[in-house]
């Protein structure tokens, strides 16, 4: 199958604290991945757990300390750009934040069509773009003149995922693309994705915290925890059969819409953050139901269970 | 039957707002109905913008202009009085707040001084509400209070930012119930927090609720916490309350036709078929339009549906919907109805 996107042991380093008490964290810590053509790959974890950082690396808005990404076999020098080959464009969190009140939503897509020569006239573009929007269920006459006021906040993701279209890309990065759509809107985001994979071919990273829509939506799922992937593989096996402790424990806290399976057991929290980065070893063995001893020492390696790599001690079992 | 420990009769809270010179009637609580009862989880859900937060404040009786109380009362049971809080004055309000009813705000860091140790916080607090405490009183008071509810005591000594945004949110959660109120009101309290954070927060605020025995008020558009702690929920939508029934029957015996889209459209594990949202989008707050709110999304919508708001329909056991389809419930405008 060909890979549209392939990162390997990206490891990004950030400083935090003052100039005494310094420390570092490793964002990511060698996350390899890749992403086929016409696929929904899941990046999901919770805050802190460097899924937007890996998103802002393969994007180019971020230099990795070390590692690789690859587009479309291209294997990039640094400071690879690469929405400049038109392949790749991005999907933000907040469709409110992604378009300026004062300006018409229609002018984001003239631009683009402008910045890469997509259209010979106006006409050209009118049509490109009313292609574009037809696809995500809007129209071109729906949206021109039109302030961002005007629509809500699924229409305005619509309309940017239109807008990302413009491009013809074969990959779309989604980061938390539906965390601030209301529920009765968000279904119509993720079948979007499912939609543009079946027809035209378009792979998507969704990154989300949100295993429900991963589960319906992804054919792949990656689960990250404090900069590492801990659990990898098909997303019907790693969520209805979880592997990792850390995976086991999202997937219970999940509050199911159905009051016949509530949680079982009470949760224990982390009091601090930053402390579990710090760890060495397993960084989950603080909160692991199932430590053993050489977990606080030494770091598991990837290991594969049938379809799935899962890093921890506790495999292969026996 | 006891008396409900708050009920609402024909709540209406507008915002009276000038856009642009135009002025505009914002309509965020209009006609709610509603008795909630001691030792309860009583959940409140709708999507952004359906006027969830606004009918908390008038549940709390903090109608800050815009916000205005346009008719209607809330009335509070206070040991076994009735108490109709739309008609006291500030300072009465005032006194029946955090000891009878305390608010767990969305944000934590609107309660928590971010400039002064938690253990600041939880003192100025106890001194504030309670005559004669003294301050090594209070201190010890608050210790054993947060160690009774499994947090760390030395959270005390911690800065709201040294703290995770989980372990603000228990701190205040903490903080509502110091006092031990009868009820608790909680706005959206898990949002920006992680599954697990928000597994965590939702369980911390029922043990306190099975403590106290008292009455939690929660809001929240999250179903599954829903599913999870409340024992009665109510669907609001453009204002109004569009259904309302136990738990169980909410989530197994939706009748109005949103709180189906609502409850279908949510993606179940063991499960891929394909789940559709609901088409269209909710209508503006000061630009409803006529009939019932919801019948320019709704599939079933008869001509009815977009000449009169439909009352409420009794369909079962403490469980009514405001729906045409329902049968006829007469017109919920009817000034006598």
């Amino acid at each position: 199958m060909q890979k549209i996107l392939e990162v390997e042991r990206l490891t990004k380093e950030y400083a935090i604290g003052g100039v005494l008490s310094r420390q570092r964290i490793l964002a990511n810590d060698a996350v390899t991945f890749h992403v086929n053509a016409a696929e929904v790959f899941v990046l999901a974890g919770e805050s802190g757990c460097g899924k937007t950082t890996a998103a802002k690396i393969v994007l180019g808005f971020e230099e990795p300390t070390s590692g690789v990404v690859v587009h479309n076999g291209k294997r990039g020098v640094k400071n690879v750009r690469p929405w400049i080959d038109e392949g790749v464009q991005a999907i933000f969190q907040d469709p409110f934040a992604t378009f300026n009140p004062l300006r018409k939503v229609d002018r984001y897509f003239f631009e683009t069509a402008r910045n890469y020569r997509l259209a010979s006239s106006r006409r050209d573009a009118v049509a490109r773009i009313d292609a574009k929007l037809l696809a995500v269920g809007l129209s071109y006459d729906e949206v021109a003149g039109r302030y961002p006021s005007e629509f809500s906040g699924g229409q305005l993701q619509r309309i940017s995922i239109a807008r990302a279209l413009m491009t013809d890309p074969v990959l779309l990065i989604a980061d938390e693309p539906v965390s601030m759509v209301d529920a009765s809107l968000r279904m119509s985001i993720v079948n979007l994705f499912r939609k543009l994979r079946d027809e035209i071919g378009v792979s998507v990273v969704y990154i989300t915290h949100d295993l429900a829509t991963a589960y319906y939506v992804g054919d792949r799922i990656a689960i990250m925890f404090r900069g590492s992937i801990v659990e990898m593989g098909p997303a019907e096996e790693v969520l209805t059969r979880p592997r990792h402790p850390y995976t086991r424990l999202l997937r219970e806290s999940i509050p199911e819409a159905d009051p016949g399976r509530k949680w079982q057991s009470t949760v224990r929290l982390s009091d601090a953050d930053h402390e579990e980065f710090m760890r060495s070893g397993c960084k989950f063995a603080g909160r692991c139901p199932v430590v053993m001893d050489v977990c606080h020492r030494v770091v598991p390696r990837d290991v594969e269970d049938g379809p799935v790599t899962v890093k921890c001690h506790r495999f292969p079992p026996g | 039957m006891p008396a409900p420990i708050l009920r609402t009769e024909k709540l209406k809270a507008f915002y009276q707002l000038d856009v642009q010179g135009i002025p505009t009637t914002v309509r965020a609580v209009d006609n709610v109905q509603i008795a909630v009862e001691e030792n309860e989880v009583y959940g409140i859900a709708g999507e952004s913008g359906c006027g969830k937060t606004s009918l908390l404040k008038a549940l709390y009786a903090a109608f800050e202009p815009p916000l205005r109380l346009v008719g209607g009362r809330v009335v509070y049971t206070v040991d076994g009085k009735d108490v109709e809080v739309t008609a006291l004055g500030p300072e009465e309000r005032r006194s029946l707040r955090w000891r009878f009813i305390s608010y767990v705000p969305q944000g934590s860091m609107s309660v928590l001084n971010p400039v002064s140790r938690i253990r600041r916080t939880y003192r100025d607090f106890l001194e504030s509400h309670l005559t004669g405490e003294t301050r090594e009183h209070a201190f010890r008071r608050a210790k054993d209070h947060l160690a009774a509810l499994g947090l760390p005591k030395s959270v005390l000594d911690a800065y709201p930012h040294q703290l995770s945004g989980g372990m603000r949110q228990r701190v205040t959660i903490a903080l509502a119930a110091i006092l031990h109120p009868r009820v608790m009101i909680a706005d959206e309290p898990t949002t920006a927090l992680d599954v697990v954070v928000q597994r965590g927060v939702v369980q911390l605020l029922k043990s306190v609720q099975l403590g106290l025995r008292n009455t939690i008020i929660l809001v929240t558009h999250d179903m599954g916490v829903h599913a999870n702690v409340s024992d009665r929920i109510c669907i609001m939508y453009a204002g109004r309350i569009v259904e309302e029934a136990p738990t169980a029957d909410i989530f197994g015996n939706p009748r109005h036709p949103y709180t189906r889209y609502l409850i279908n459209s949510l993606p179940r594990f063991g499960d891929r078929s394909r789940r559709e949202g609901v088409p269209g989008a909710p209508p503006a707050l000061s630009r409803l339009p006529p009939g019932c709110p919801f019948h320019p999304r709704c599939p079933h919508a008869r001509r009815v549906c977009a000449e009169k708001n439909p009352g409420y329909t009794v369909v079962g056991r403490s469980h009514r919907a405001a729906c045409w389809l329902l049968g006829d419930a007469g017109d919920a405008e009817d000034p006598r109805g």
